[in-house]
């Protein structure tokens, strides 16, 4: 059922969203601690806690400890439910061969306590925001594990998608590549990446949104590098005997794997 | 006694993300052994649309909402006004095209690798090869089309666009297929090969081919999954010809099959009642890239 959250009491100045932590606890202290530094006083994560990385039991601490409002991605209701597979929605059997090394992985390390509280999240968060209605989703707003890429998503279809939604702002994650765009019609949608690993663009940092509410009746939003300890995670997936395709990502910002869902304008943009 | 007839499943539609257009028709340059719905040089059952047919679907599908296009055929590069169409649509959304390559020569090439430049949204080129040697297409697509294909590929790839090689299975898949086909497309320079793998449509000449669809492959109340609405390419899109809208591309010589002239008289459940619907569901068909 979504999670029809009003809104806050009072309202915040300044957010952090991101999504897509895929086991990555390396970056996700990171990417707390830059939020803190930025002034968030409020965090969103929009799901996808596991997958490539290693030791998914790291992450929900600091996710609990740190006030973050978590959603349900695909990943999240897998595991949470004790799924056979991620529902990532690849098409591709060499996606999902790499898919299914990491959910094994995951579903095996994650402890059921965690299990059950993946389980339970929200699928989606509503919020007025100076005026504006606020809708996140993991995926779009329609399914979770729908893909929204920007060579993809023309201008018509997010329109139609935000009215259907009753949404001016949407903010989505789900294909780990970050975009924003203002529609004609004011609306606008921001796809804020992925934390969990690279953006595919040969940099080793990761990205989040900040959300700026200090003018009224304005959403200003940022793209936040995140660099974290990349060396470190590498050594600690090595140690977990992950596929040395995935440390090769996180060492380079290059995707190795899962490549083949991506469309022919991101595709073209990664070295693999 | 009668035996009563197990209904077919009814697939929910739950809305528009997929509109294909039959832009030539049946109209072919080749004439595929293994081809559905039997395209040729003169098979005329589907004429070519005109570029208002295509232009006036384009438009009502995008008031439906809908994410992104597909051209195929028959050979969509025989279109008298093909590049005004891609121009057209590129300005509006994502499209993927389904070709055999031959009439992508190097200023074609060019020439889309311009207006793939110069649009927000993606340009997909699907090149059908049905086999990682002459001695494998060739047979099934006529006599020098491998080396034809082979070359409209390095063309493309000169021109910096990088197509999807989309091979229907005729010959048996093996642990050596999708390096070979690798290779090849690395040899052509192509440096991230791209490959989709179809199983065949037991219809058209595939009947004569290999053979048409058992009685028993047919789907009835039950058999789909769930959320397979969302990987059936029926589930959440719709195909255009010059003689009316279908559920989907496979479907356009099955008569019962037509669904109206227009597509707002398709966006709605339909039954899973033919036995192409066979391959989809059990062999994993997926038309989309």
């Amino acid at each position: 059922m979504p999670n029809l959250t009003s809104t806050t009491a009072t309202a915040p100045q300044r957010i952090l969203v991101f999504g897509g932590i895929y086991n990555n606890h390396q970056s996700l202290r990171a990417t707390i601690a830059e939020g803190r530094r930025w002034g968030a006083e409020e965090i969103y994560c929009l799901g996808d806690m596991g997958g490539f990385g290693p030791s998914p039991d790291k992450v929900f601490p600091l996710l609990q400890e740190a006030g973050v409002n978590c959603m349900q991605g695909n990943y999240d209701h897998s595991v949470g439910n004790r799924l056979e597979d991620c529902a990532c929605g690849y098409t591709d059997p060499r996606d999902n061969y790499f898919a299914r090394i990491s959910y094994d992985y995951t579903l095996t390390q994650t402890s059921d306590a965690n299990k059950d509280w993946l389980r339970d999240l929200p699928t989606e968060f509503r919020r007025i925001w100076n005026g504006r209605r606020v809708l996140m989703a993991h995926g779009s707003p329609r399914r979770t594990n729908e893909f929204l890429w920007a060579s993809t998503s023309p201008d018509h279809f997010l329109d139609h998608l935000l009215r259907d939604a009753d949404a001016d702002l949407l903010l989505v994650t789900h294909t780990g590549i970050p975009w924003s765009r203002t529609l004609a019609s004011g609306r606008v949608v921001i796809n804020v990446g992925a934390i969990g690993r690279p953006a595919n663009d040969g940099n080793t940092h990761v990205w989040a949104v900040g959300i700026d509410l200090t003018t009224p009746d304005r959403l200003q939003h940022t793209f936040l590098p995140i660099a974290y300890d990349h060396l470190a995670l590498a050594d600690e997936m090595r140690e977990e005997s992950l596929p040395e395709e995935f440390v090769t990502t996180i060492l380079t910002g290059w995707w190795t794997t899962c490549l083949e869902i991506l469309p022919a304008k991101e595709r073209a943009l990664g070295r693999f | 006694m009668t035996t009563l007839q197990p209904a077919p499943p009814t697939l929910a539609f739950p809305y528009l993300e997929t509109l294909w257009l039959q832009v030539t028709g049946t109209l072919c340059n080749l004439t595929c052994k293994h081809c559905f719905i039997t395209c040729g040089p003169n098979n005329r059952s589907h004429p070519v649309m005109t570029s208002e047919q295509v232009i006036e679907a384009v438009e009502e599908a995008m008031g439906a909402g809908v994410r992104e296009f597909y051209f195929t055929g028959g050979e969509p590069f025989l279109h008298p006004e093909i590049e005004q169409l891609i121009a057209f649509v590129l300005e509006r959304g994502p499209l993927s095209i389904l070709t055999n390559g031959l009439l992508i020569d190097e200023a074609r090439a060019n020439r889309l690798a311009k207006l793939a430049a110069a649009s927000p949204y993606s340009l997909d080129l699907r090149i059908s090869l049905d086999g990682y040697t002459a001695e494998q297409n060739d047979p099934v697509r006529g006599r020098g089309t491998f080396d034809q294909i082979i070359a409209a590929v390095t063309r493309c790839a000169a021109a910096g666009i990088y197509p999807i090689l989309t091979v229907t299975e005729v010959v048996p898949s093996t642990e050596a297929t999708l390096p070979a086909f690798q290779a090849l497309l690395t040899r052509a320079g192509i440096p991230r090969p791209r490959l989709k793998f179809l199983p065949p449509v037991r219809l058209g000449r595939e009947t004569f081919r290999d053979r048409g669809y058992h009685r028993e492959e047919t789907l009835v109340e039950g058999d789909l999954l769930a959320d397979e609405v969302f990987s059936l390419a029926c589930g959440t899109g719709r195909m255009m010809t010059a003689k009316g809208l279908y559920p989907c591309p496979i479907l356009i010589e099955e008569k019962e099959a037509r669904m109206g002239d227009r597509l707002s008289e398709g966006l709605h459940p339909i039954q899973l009642r033919h036995q192409a619907c066979y391959s989809c569901h059990a062999e994993g068909l997926r038309c989309r890239t």
